[in-house]
């Protein structure tokens, strides 16, 4: 099937050129449980509204293919669209997973209902009941062969398909359990392409009395089968929402909040009213939006999906990477002065800006990741590279541990934004943290017994997924180890004059 | 003889557009007939319509920087690429030298031999390619290591000169000396020259000399495809006999890098200032070539901050030069090109001293000579010299040092494992540069 069309959109190219798809890559977004598929839709909803503000002219172009498929119901065969046509009807490239319905029916009678298939759909009714053996084996087992054809039917969809980003949170049942089953089958159904999790840790004050058991055993699937995980913390995001409408009620004088970013409103997308968690997961939504941005966008100093593994991962297992989003509230008048360019810089390092609570500044930096968007050049980069790096340690043997990318389309309703992703060992007391609650209940054995009747679930599942963790916290201390000591160059190779 | 241009990966892509842009601007301005015609018959072709392409093929594994530098190039009006002498891919090699070298180059070395095979087949006589790539990402380096080797098998005697943009000292890619440290040591097998430009050094001559505030990547590019333009456009050699000199590149190897252990070449240029104040300024020959001069003995690459206590050692050291005479640069050879007015009363004794020169070379045979009475772009008078000489060793010895301690800790070797790169390759690749340290280090013995 080839179809004469512009090979890409946003620039005069001086001959058409026949394309079969689009040049670029794709990824799919994987959404599991209720949580996944709340962070999910405000994705899908930002993302939206992102491409209207960038795409004038109501083409489908190669930005939009990344995400998004643009279907034509007049057309047999699926009805798929080449890139440079008008927008039919455009679909998310995405698997939304649940085992109750709730969630997902709101969503299918909410203002996204048309981005989704019924075929992209897959629901339970009876929910997992906070188990992460409920969801991961007896689900795992029962819809394995429903998931895997609907990861590959929206895989066919892709000419080229670059990356999976599976949402999830980690306390519950069905995100923490089934999510992490996706993620293996993943990892078998497609071993060549990125898998990117977000994932969302509980609070310590969290509901979920089997959280820690949930997250622990979740963890493990993260260290084995993940290329990067982004985890974030609910009262992280608590904090940052507190400390935006704080802002935005006007505590500052002078200081008024743009009612049109991204971050606290829903205004200008598509669903009417804020819903209780929208604040929170739109913060999640924005984390995704940035780091594809410069996949999706051009720039002057391209970042490809592919590259943040690369660049950030050191060892195969330490793939947790620390998200920072800044500016958050900014005071987004175009020409902006230097300085609070700068501090955008400085506010990416800060405690504060932070989507887990963790101090990067005081721990160990194994790599670091600047991914801006909008009107910064490398000048800028480069400036604020060199102020910030006396007050931030870095591994011996990757002092200069920046990697770099510049996307020209800035956020709506911003100026400029920067997402900053942390290889660092600040991510440790979250994990010990967990591993204490855990112990906790895991001590008494309390609520045990709930795990181990399910079928396939025994009790060394348990102490593996522990000794895994304790085994990740024993890198990470023996990273920390290091900072204090002055290593000494390697010495080198010596050639025979 | 016309010379073939292949751009790889962002960084080479964007140069080469850069460079096409300078040498047809120049030689449309020149308004010399001769000039003009032997520097677009060295790197563009006519088309029927009477139309000027570049000779150039344009390599990536991503779409989006060749769409726009073909754009940007049309929309000059002035010249084009050739409609499909490009090749791309959807999706890069990931900043991975492994990726580019082991599987994207051999993935499409066909549909690649096949474009540099056309291109060469419009040229009447061949006089070489010229490679164009970075060293820190994943398919200038990866892909363009492999490009290299491909001209090189098919070609065995074209000349093939690589010109390589290094990266930022403190980081652009997180494993560029990994990437900077494969791609080096191959290419040294494979290379007749290895151009180098220091983004560092670019950058330093973008804010201080150019007065550039917020620097961008085009901005960078421009002073690398300036300087490289000095030295690539038409010039009379002592070879010439008086007309154009016909092998560009036949010639520079042959000026430059006469010992297969010294293949390292840096560029500087005098003047550059901002554009508008080149009409506000005048320059002499004298002044520009002293400078010149001490930039290469104090190894500065800009005429501001030039260090003038750096003399050559008195003969009477008798070569027994140690560490103390650290800051001056040895050279093995040097070429000098200069442009424009007065060219041919310019006295250039300086650069022919033996004093600056490794003692085992006679010093008529170390520098070179070029001159054009046209003068380059914009430039009433300017200089620009290439030299063979220890100006990269410590940027090289950077490069090397922080691979080998993060190789020390084989942190990121499993993402080149995967691809196939070893670490008994990795080895093989230290132990070669360290070889090529060596020898540069003794250059001052």
């Amino acid at each position: 099937m080839s179809i004469l069309g512009t090979n890409f959109n946003s620039y005069d190219l001086a001959e058409p050129t026949v394309c079969v798809a689009g040049a670029m890559t794709q990824s799919v977004v994987v959404q599991v449980g209720q949580c996944g598929n709340q962070v999910g839709c405000r994705f899908w909803d930002l993302a939206l509204r992102e491409h209207a503000h960038v795409n004038k002219r109501g083409l489908y172009d190669e930005a939009l293919s990344s995400f998004f498929r643009n279907v034509d119901s007049r057309k047999s065969n699926s009805g798929a669209c080449c890139v440079g046509g008008r927008i039919q009807r455009l679909k998310a490239r995405a698997v939304l997973i649940d085992m109750e319905e709730g969630v997902v029916n709101g969503i299918l009678q909410g203002p996204l209902r048309e981005v989704f298939d019924s075929a992209q759909l897959l629901t339970d009714v009876s929910g997992s009941g906070n188990n992460w053996a409920v969801a991961h084996l007896t689900y795992g087992s029962a819809y394995r062969e429903s998931i895997v054809n609907t990861l590959r039917k929206t895989a066919e969809h892709c000419d080229c398909l670059q990356c999976f980003f599976l949402i999830h949170s980690m306390g519950g049942g069905t995100g923490s359990g089934l999510g992490t089953r996706v993620l293996s089958l993943l990892e078998e159904e497609f071993p060549d392409v990125c898998r990117i999790v977000t994932a969302m840790y509980p609070s310590a004050e969290d509901d979920v009395i089997t959280s820690p058991y949930n997250s622990v055993l979740a963890m493990r699937e993260l260290t084995e089968h993940a290329d990067c995980v982004l985890p974030v913390e609910n009262q992280s995001l608590v904090d940052i929402v507190n400390k935006i409408s704080l802002m935005s009620h006007g505590a500052k004088p002078g200081c008024v909040l743009k009612k049109d970013c991204t971050v606290t409103s829903g205004h200008g997308s598509l669903s009417p009213t804020e819903k209780p968690f929208d604040a929170m997961n739109n913060i999640v939504a924005n984390l995704l939006l940035n780091m594809t941005s410069s996949a999706r966008f051009e720039g002057s100093l391209n970042m490809d999906l592919n590259e943040i593994a690369m660049n950030l991962v050191p060892f195969p297992r330490l793939h947790y990477l620390v998200p920072s989003l800044t500016p958050l509230y900014t005071l987004a008048d175009v020409n902006i002065p230097t300085r609070r360019l700068d501090q955008m810089f400085s506010d990416a390092f800060s405690k504060d800006h932070q989507l887990i609570r963790a101090d990067p500044k005081h721990s160990l930096y194994l790599a670091c990741a600047l991914m801006v968007r909008g009107n910064v050049q490398v000048s800028d980069l480069r400036r604020n590279i060199e102020r910030l790096r006396p007050s931030l340690p870095f591994v011996s043997w990757n002092q200069e541990g920046w990697k770099t990318g510049l996307c020209s389309v800035p956020p709506v309703g911003h100026s400029h934004s920067l997402l900053a992703l942390a290889n660092n060992t600040c991510v440790k007391p979250t994990f010990m943290e967990l591993r204490e609650r855990f112990t906790k209940l895991y001590r008494k054995k309390a609520h045990l017994h709930h795990y181990l009747h399910v079928d396939g679930m025994e009790q060394s599942i348990f102490s593996e997924a522990l000794s895994s963790l304790d085994a990740l916290i024993d890198e990470y201390h023996q990273l920390d180890a290091t900072k204090a000591r002055l290593t000494p160059d390697a010495p080198r190779l010596s050639i025979a004059r | 003889m016309s010379v073939v241009t292949v751009q790889l990966g962002q960084c080479g892509n964007q140069v080469g557009r850069e460079l096409f842009d300078v040498m047809c601007s120049d030689a449309q301005d020149a308004g010399r007939k001769t000039h003009s015609t032997a520097g677009w018959e060295r790197f563009f072709r006519h088309t029927t319509q009477g139309d000027l392409e570049a000779r150039a093929v344009l390599i990536d594994m991503e779409p989006k920087v060749i769409n726009h530098s073909m754009s940007r190039a049309a929309k000059s009006g002035r010249w084009r690429y050739g409609e499909t002498s490009h090749f791309s891919q959807k999706q890069g090699s990931g900043n991975n030298w492994a990726s580019g070298y082991c599987v994207h180059g051999p993935r499409h070395r066909d549909a690649v031999e096949e474009l540099v095979r056309r291109e060469v087949e419009h040229c009447d006589m061949l006089a070489g390619f010229i490679p164009m790539m970075s060293v820190a990402g994943g398919t200038g380096s990866g892909v363009g290591t492999f490009v290299t080797q491909c001209l090189r098998d098919i070609y065995p005697s074209a000349f093939v000169l690589n010109h390589l943009t290094w990266p930022y000292g403190t980081g652009e890619v997180i494993v560029q000396n990994y990437n900077s440290v494969l791609t080096l040591a191959h290419l040294y097998q494979l290379s007749d020259a290895i151009l180098v430009h220091e983004n560092d050094t670019v950058h330093r001559i973008c804010s201080q000399l150019l007065k550039i505030k917020q620097i961008s990547f085009s901005d960078i590019n421009r002073v690398i495809a300036h300087q490289l333009g000095g030295v690539l456009q038409p010039a009379l050699t002592p070879d010439s006999c008086g007309a154009y000199s016909r092998n560009p590149l036949g010639e520079l190897v042959g000026a430059l890098a006469c010992h297969p252990e010294y293949k390292l070449l840096s560029v500087s240029t005098i003047p550059q200032m901002a554009s508008s104040s080149i009409a506000f300024s005048t320059f002499s020959w004298p002044a520009l070539l002293k400078h010149l001069r001490q930039m290469l003995i104090s190894n500065t690459k800009m005429e501001e901050g030039i260090d003038w206590q750096v003399r050559p050692p008195p003969a009477s050291a008798g070569r027994t030069r140690t560490l103390t005479a650290g800051s001056f640069n040895t050279s093995l050879a040097n070429l000098l090109i200069l442009r424009g007015k007065d060219v041919y009363s310019a006295e250039t004794g300086g650069f022919g001293d033996s004093a600056i020169y490794t003692s085992w070379l006679p010093p008529d045979e170390a520098f070179s000579l070029w001159k054009s009475p046209v003068p380059f772009n914009k430039y009433e008078k300017s200089a620009t010299l290439v030299s063979n000489s220890q100006a990269l060793l410590r940027p090289l010895d950077d490069m090397v040092r922080k691979a080998w301690n993060m190789f020390a800790s084989r942190a990121y070797i499993h993402q080149y494992v995967k691809f196939g790169i070893s670490e008994e390759d990795f080895l093989d690749s230290f132990t070669s540069l360290e070889q090529v340290i060596s020898s540069y280090t003794q250059l001052q013995c």
